[in-house]
């Protein structure tokens, strides 16, 4: 039961975790495929 | 029956085939269209209306030539020797060359009328067949918990456990579980939402689900590749496929007919159809899920299908080639379609495989929830791993014997 609910708080701790990172790699925003960087 | 998992797998790896093959043209039919000085006729225009595949190569090709201008001196010798039709069929069929300042490649498609196709894929027969698919495995299951009743412990519990999963088996199975249920969900949520809860909850309601959605559902997907990982790693020598699976497979696993429980390993054959279906399928919606959080990024599928066609079992099934060409928007399209459609597949299984772990059949919760399950459970269901298992704990027994008495 322990194992179980270490899996369902694993969720939650990676689901937050992995918002932080992508949120700072800026992916999927709109700088990302219209801004400056991208301009050829 | 290892053929038929076998042709399953290949029918399912080679779907997109057809959601693919929508542009193939259909060169058995010849239409005159002198008449229309080569442009569409009306047969044209409803045998598409009649969903009939066109060779459309007669208006794709049909982009003008610049080499062919009048000269500067001649009549109309400034307009060029490309027309306005032949400038947006140019455009339309990708051969337009396009320069963006912004945007990349994606910018260079200006039109890209495969979206159409896939959102009416998306609306109607991936709504259609996979809700149909989910309703129709949870009846089943029903029908067969009616009829079967659920798989009892044949000579009941004897009150003396054995150690199945270890903890940190059942946390990557817990992590692997849970994640799935919750992007099922969304996912179910992002697809269904405008049909069933917009009517039920208004359009903002949705929206603010659809929001959430969307967050819980691209976040908690990293938890489940984790998850994948780690269930691969741990159960992959266990679930090789050897002859004790087909013995296991004639005999209905004791459950489909009659009560004599074949004997099994770790994991019996059902088990390991249930381990390759999670990491084969799960590995591909993974794989074009990460695809669609980097749009345009990881394109897949020109680079599947070329590697497809050079097999040539497409051809040899008179499926003809797949496209090699796509639009980086096509690339998205058909990753979310191939996403969503073994996303439903795999749900089918699963509710299969919770059915079995929980109400189906007594005993089987245990392995997963304490880890402990009864012997007689592991005695009926999975006798060769229960006399390794006791083999093992009589030699760790009486090392510990030997060294105690040294």
């Amino acid at each position: 039961m322990k194992a179980m609910l270490l899996g369902f708080l694993a969720i939650i701790v990676i689901a937050i975790g992995a918002s932080n990172i992508l949120g700072t790699l800026g992916y999927s925003s709109s700088d990302r495929y219209s801004g400056a960087a991208v301009r050829n | 029956m290892l053929r038929m998992a076998l042709a399953l797998v290949l029918m399912l790896t080679l779907a997109p085939a057809g959601f693919a093959q929508e542009s193939t043209p259909d060169t058995t039919a010849e239409i005159d269209r002198s008449a229309t000085g080569g442009a569409q006729t009306l047969e044209d225009i409803l045998a598409r209306q009649a969903g009939q595949k066109l060779d459309d190569s007669f208006r794709s090709g049909a982009v003008g030539d610049p080499d062919n201008a009048a000269g500067i001196a001649s009549q109309l010798g400034t307009l060029g020797g490309v027309s306005d039709a032949e400038t947006w069929r140019a455009l339309r069929y990708g051969s337009a060359n396009v320069k963006v300042s912004a945007g990349g490649d994606v910018a260079t498609v200006l039109v890209q009328d495969g979206g159409m196709r896939w959102h009416e894929f998306r609306d109607t027969t991936l709504r259609t067949y996979g809700g149909w698919l989910l309703i129709g495995t949870l009846v089943a299951l029903l029908v067969f918990y009616v009829l079967h009743g659920r798989i009892k412990i044949d000579d009941g519990r004897t009150g003396r456990t054995v150690t199945r999963f270890k903890a940190i088996e059942r946390f990557g199975h817990w992590l692997l579980a849970g994640s799935f249920i919750v992007l099922g969900l969304t996912g179910l949520l992002v697809l269904f939402g405008r049909v069933f809860l917009v009517p039920l909850f208004g359009k903002d309601a949705n929206a603010f689900l659809l929001v959430w959605s969307k967050w819980v559902h691209n976040n908690v997907a990293w938890a489940f590749i984790l998850g994948l990982v780690m269930i691969f790693v741990m159960w992959v020598v266990h679930n090789i496929p050897n002859r004790t699976d087909l013995h296991w497979l004639r005999k209905g696993g004791g459950i489909l007919f009659g009560h004599d429980h074949p004997p099994a390993k770790k994991f019996n054959a059902g088990q390991k159809m249930i381990f390759w279906s999670v990491i084969l399928f799960g590995g591909s919606i993974a794989l074009t899920g990460v695809s669609l959080l980097f749009p345009f990024d990881l394109p897949l599928f020109a680079k599947s299908f070329h590697m497809l066609n050079a097999t040539g079992l497409l051809q040899m099934i008179g499926m003809g080639e797949l496209p090699v060409q796509l639009a980086p928007q096509e690339e998205m399209q058909l990753a979310q379609a191939w996403h969503a459609i073994l996303a439903f597949v795999l749900m089918a299984i699963v509710f299969a495989h919770i059915y079995i772990g929980s109400v189906g059949m007594e005993g089987a919760y245990d392995a997963m929830g304490t880890g402990e399950v009864d012997e007689a459970w592991a005695e009926q269901h999975h006798s060769i791993w229960l006399e390794e298992y006791k083999a093992a704990e009589r030699d760790t027994n009486g090392n510990a014997a030997k060294t105690a008495a040294e």
